[in-house]
């Protein structure tokens, strides 16, 4: 076993994977990476399983030391990474000798980076993943987001990992966007033909108050049916609900996993991971797209991410 | 049987338009089914009051294969018999630093403290369902004399072991979490716990009932 020691964790950085689906009878919510998408390239990159747990950072990253060496693979944002003042190119293997310091900083396009090491971080899995899940302290390493003088166990780097970067079509196709497309949520009808317009075309501004429980929408209240009291029901990922005061609110890995407001719109399986990199005050659109739509987009996605000979070159 | 696509990958089944217990137990049959008999594409499962949402695996099924396994396995939720349930008696220590609102909640039924509190164990509750956090269940009916609204804002953390009322409903929060219902009491019993099993000491379809306690016993019971 090697390890990674947190000289400086950042500002928000936990250990996750691909989360914890099934456990909706108990209330868990499957927590997981924010952005499952860039999880799974860094872990494929070093040569992991796809759902490997990794370090997810959150704006600002932290300072790693690896005393036995590593092999490391960074994706998602670009937090200006470096080794000795060298920049680490993003979305590839890289190899680090013993004693290492890894730095990242504050980040210069989108909202979440990913550190995957070879072998995985070790952690003892909850419901069968090793994701944290902040609210509960359920979870990942010790429940709770890296402090400094934390050391993790990973794999050890015997295992060779493969020198390859992620092809730059693969990062296009994958790219982040702005214009997240929604199909219609449950409670459409409920709102007033205005409210639609307003949600489907007006710009929103993602509050400072959003996390991995849920993005909240600033900008544009809707409020037509702020008295539309319903029975609680189950919540989807990505479903966007609007509060009692005409907000709207993105759900999120570590939503709650049932509520009682009504919702408007739900974001489609592919912008998901999207959404895990939208930073607090980017402005961003709701665009209506149709379930069949959502569906082919998804099949032609997971493929994509199935086909190790097109993702690398 | 009312299906609703939720999401391009979730489909919300409703079973009923009303909260009550003939809602709850086909949601608990039809629950149950496809826990014992899980087709390979669900991936997760979501009871309600009224609803059971069930999220798939979008690369192997749409909505439509979704709803026509759905509808084949109702037919058998009639015939299923209802899950045994357990009965679980939770202690609770009301009013003072434990339950903030209990007597915000006495004044505004025009009660006296004791009364919310006799009328609050009076009864058996039922566990719909579980949600919201790990091991929160949403328990029913709370007797209509003491339903009281949610709070106008809620508190952004309210003590874990908190037992609240949120309209006729009551729960116990498991863990140090937001939440705007009123709280009256406070549990020293852990209602999920990672180390034991089953985790959650409530689940969905069982019985619950509310024992009043001393500081005394709370403190007991804590340290135990």
């Amino acid at each position: 076993m090697s390890s990674l020691v947190v000289e400086s964790p950042g500002l928000l950085t936990t250990v996750q994977d691909l989360g914890r689906p099934g456990f909706g009878p108990i209330g868990v919510s499957p927590s997981g990476a924010a952005d499952p998408v860039a999880l799974r390239l860094g872990n494929l990159l070093v040569g992991n399983e796809a759902g490997a747990a990794a370090l997810e950072m959150t704006l600002l990253g932290g300072r790693f030391v690896f005393p036995e060496g590593a092999a490391i693979a960074l994706t998602g944002a670009d937090f200006g990474a470096t080794i000795n003042a060298q920049p680490v190119e993003m979305w590839a293997a890289h190899r680090l000798l013993p004693g290492t310091k890894l730095t990242l900083g504050p980040t210069r396009n989108f909202a979440r980076s990913y550190l995957a090491v070879a072998g995985g971080v070790q952690v003892a899995p909850f419901l069968g993943s090793a994701s944290t899940h902040l609210l509960s302290g359920l979870g990942g390493y010790e429940g709770r987001a890296l402090r400094k003088g934390d050391v993790l166990q990973i794999g050890s780097v015997d295992k060779k990992a493969p020198e390859r970067k992620v092809s730059q079509t693969v990062l296009y196709l994958l790219k982040p966007r702005r214009v997240l497309r929604v199909t219609e949520g449950p409670q459409i009808e409920q709102f007033s033909e205005e409210d639609k317009q307003t949600f489907f075309h007006g710009t929103f501004r993602v509050s400072e108050a959003s996390d991995r429980m849920g993005l909240r929408m600033e900008g544009h209240a809707l409020v037509s049916n702020l008295s539309g009291e319903m029975i609680t029901e189950g919540l989807p990922l990505g479903a966007i609900q609007v509060t009692a005061s005409g907000q709207p609110i993105v759900l999120f890995v570590e939503q709650q996993t049932a509520g009682g407001y009504p919702k408007i719109a739900n974001v489609i399986g592919v912008d998901l991971h999207r959404v895990g990199q939208l930073r607090p005050r980017v402005e961003i659109r709701f665009e209506r797209t149709s379930l069949a739509v959502a569906r082919s987009l998804w099949i032609e996605q997971e493929r994509l991410l199935n086909s190790p000979g097109q993702i690398f070159i | 049987m009312r299906f609703c696509a939720a999401s391009d990958q979730a489909m919300l089944v409703y079973l009923g338009e009303e909260i009550g217990l003939p809602a709850h137990e086909r949601v608990l049959k039809l629950l149950r089914l496809l826990q014992k008999e899980p087709p390979d594409w669900v991936r997760n499962l979501h009871p309600a009051y009224t609803s059971l949402l069930v999220t798939f695996d979008a690369g192997r099924v749409g909505h439509a294969e979704v709803e026509a396994t759905l509808r084949k396995l109702e037919q058998r939720v009639t015939a299923t018999r209802r899950p045994k349930s357990r009965t679980v008696e939770i202690p609770v220590c009301y009013g003072g630093e434990f339950g903030p609102d209990l007597e915000e909640v006495a004044r505004i039924h025009g009660r006296k403290t004791s009364e919310v509190i006799e009328l609050h164990t009076s009864r058996t509750y039922h566990a719909y369902f579980l949600g919201f956090a790990p091991g929160f269940a949403y328990l029913g009916d709370v007797p209509r004399e003491i339903a009281t609204p949610r709070l106008e804002t809620p508190r952004k953390k309210v003590p874990r072991g908190s037992v609240g009322i949120a309209g006729r409903q009551t729960a116990v929060y498991p863990f140090a979490t937001p939440g705007g219902w009123r709280l009256i009491g406070r549990t020293p019993v852990a209602v999920f716990r990672r180390e034991r099993k089953p985790m959650e000491l409530i689940s969905i379809g069982d019985q619950v009932k509310f024992r009043p306690i001393t500081r005394e016993e709370f403190r007991k019971l804590e340290s135990a």
